[in-house]
């Protein structure tokens, strides 16, 4: 009898802790870090785009040097910020990140402009093709970010909701993932790149 | 009568998590697609019935000798969006492509602000990069859709496409190998979750019948239980997909991640 009462008590036991999370809670937060993982992708294919991009525009303007030199210096900056899963969750070093990523766009949204002076640059072959890519890149930043923005709020709702709440705080005491926000302006958005006409 | 109010209290603290939980995730959904008819739709009106008809003939020839599902979608309404926002929502909404290899592609037509847009699977951003769906933009669709040549610019684009996918895709292959291996992980955790109702039927429907008699908690305990498993694993279901019926076309849940390019006419 009492042995009965026992094996009873196991399947209580495993359904009320899955139900608190110890599946769930773990899960969501792998599937936030993979979309992370998917925006540092984005990023990095980028920043692979850039030397390539400033060789290009280098070739038909050199005298805009101030811009191209903005270029390489964001991204000197950005490539060198690390990022670990384990900082996702501090808002100080998600905000660092953004800020130079954001930077980064400026500073390429002003050298996509330069071509507007000089048409040989803009009929360019070699910086028509990469300045394709460069969009596509930007697309894919934009797209990245929101599935992990929506990744992160799952899992915040998740750790900050009963049940689960109980596993979150008893268990992993998680904590909250940072989502990205428009801090600086224009960050959000990738710069216009007009060259339909 | 005051158990009674607390177990009230508890389902309707239930429901709150469950709609919480739940919330988030349908906020991006609010786009309206139209539904996918087959692997020429057009919603725009564009196209006369025959020229639809043949354009999918032609669609139906590249799935048959490459596996890549090809689609024409001409939309009226972005709703609003930008065409990149509105592409990969409407290729993850129709689910264009096969669900490992996320190798669809499909050609987005919005004539009320004269763009165009090639959306491309996440397994064909290799073959079909930014900058030749970019050059198929401008060179062969921008060209004959100033004229009003809608089937014109699309059929060039077609026979652009159908040469691509046809070449041998050996990084494509790799690239989709290690995709299908990341997502057959995620399903594989994904199948036991579907067993957490069943265990949750046997203990608190089944079992309670076996047990009132000997234990006087078994019900109390069922109230509380009911809320937790459900609250947690909502995201198990939306697995699960569903197929067409009949020899109809459909997509092999394939997504999309912003690949490809835009232009306007």
């Amino acid at each position: 009898m009492l042995l009965n009462r026992r094996a009873l008590l196991i399947p209580v036991i495993a359904v009320s802790l899955s139900g608190c999370g110890v599946n769930s809670i773990p899960t969501a937060k792998i599937a936030a870090q993979t979309r992370w993982a998917d925006v540092q992708n984005e990023y990095q294919r980028r920043a692979d785009l850039v030397p390539n991009l400033v060789a290009t525009v280098q070739g038909y303007a050199k005298q805009e040097k101030s811009v191209l030199v903005g270029v390489t210096e964001a991204r000197a900056k950005a490539t060198s910020i690390q990022m670990t899963q384990a900082d996702l969750s501090d808002p100080d070093k998600v905000a660092k990140y953004q800020a130079a990523q954001g930077q980064l766009s400026q500073a390429l949204g002003r050298l996509l402009s330069v071509q507007e002076n000089y048409p040989d640059l803009k009929s360019d072959t070699n910086f028509l093709a990469l300045q394709s890519q460069l969009e596509g890149t930007e697309n894919r930043i934009t797209i990245a970010r929101r599935d992990y923005n929506d990744a992160v709020q799952q899992y915040n709702t998740l750790i900050s909701t009963f049940p689960a709440l109980i596993g979150a705080k008893l268990i992993y005491s998680s904590q909250p993932m940072q989502p990205f926000t428009a801090t600086t302006p224009g960050a959000d958005t990738a710069p216009k790149v007009d060259f339909g006409k | 009568m005051a158990n009674k109010q607390a177990s009230f209290a508890r389902f309707w603290l239930w429901l709150a998590a469950v709609l919480l939980w739940v919330a988030p995730g349908y906020a991006q959904d609010a786009l309206n697609f139209p539904p996918l008819t087959g692997r020429v739709v057009d919603a725009a009106n564009l196209l006369t019935p025959e020229q639809t008809s043949a354009l999918a003939d032609r669609l139906k020839a590249i799935e048959d000798k490459t596996g890549h599902q090809v689609v024409i979608a001409t939309i009226p309404d972005l709703q609003g969006h930008e065409i990149e926002d509105y592409g990969y929502q409407l290729g993850r909404n129709w689910g264009i492509g096969s669900k490992t290899g996320n190798d669809g592609v499909i050609i987005i037509v919005a004539p009320a602000t004269h763009k165009i847009r090639i959306e491309v699977g996440y397994g064909l951003e290799p073959i079909i990069t930014d900058a030749v769906a970019s050059v198929i933009i401008s060179q062969q669709m921008t060209p004959a859709f100033r004229q009003g040549q809608y089937v014109g610019g699309l059929n060039a684009a077609v026979t652009t496409l159908t040469e691509l996918l046809q070449l041998p895709p050996d990084e494509a292959q790799a690239r989709a190998k290690q995709m299908a291996a990341s997502q057959a992980k995620a399903r594989s955790n994904a199948k036991w979750v579907r067993l957490i109702p069943w265990a949750i039927f046997l203990l608190f429907f089944v079992l309670p019948m076996f047990g009132r008699r000997r234990y006087g908690y078994g019900y109390g305990y069922g109230g509380y239980g009911y809320g937790m498993p459900f609250g947690g694993y909502g995201g198990g279901y939306s697995s699960g997909s569903s197929g067409g019926g009949g020899d109809s076309f459909s997509g092999g849940g394939g997504s999309f991640g912003g690949g490809g390019a835009s232009g306007s006419w």
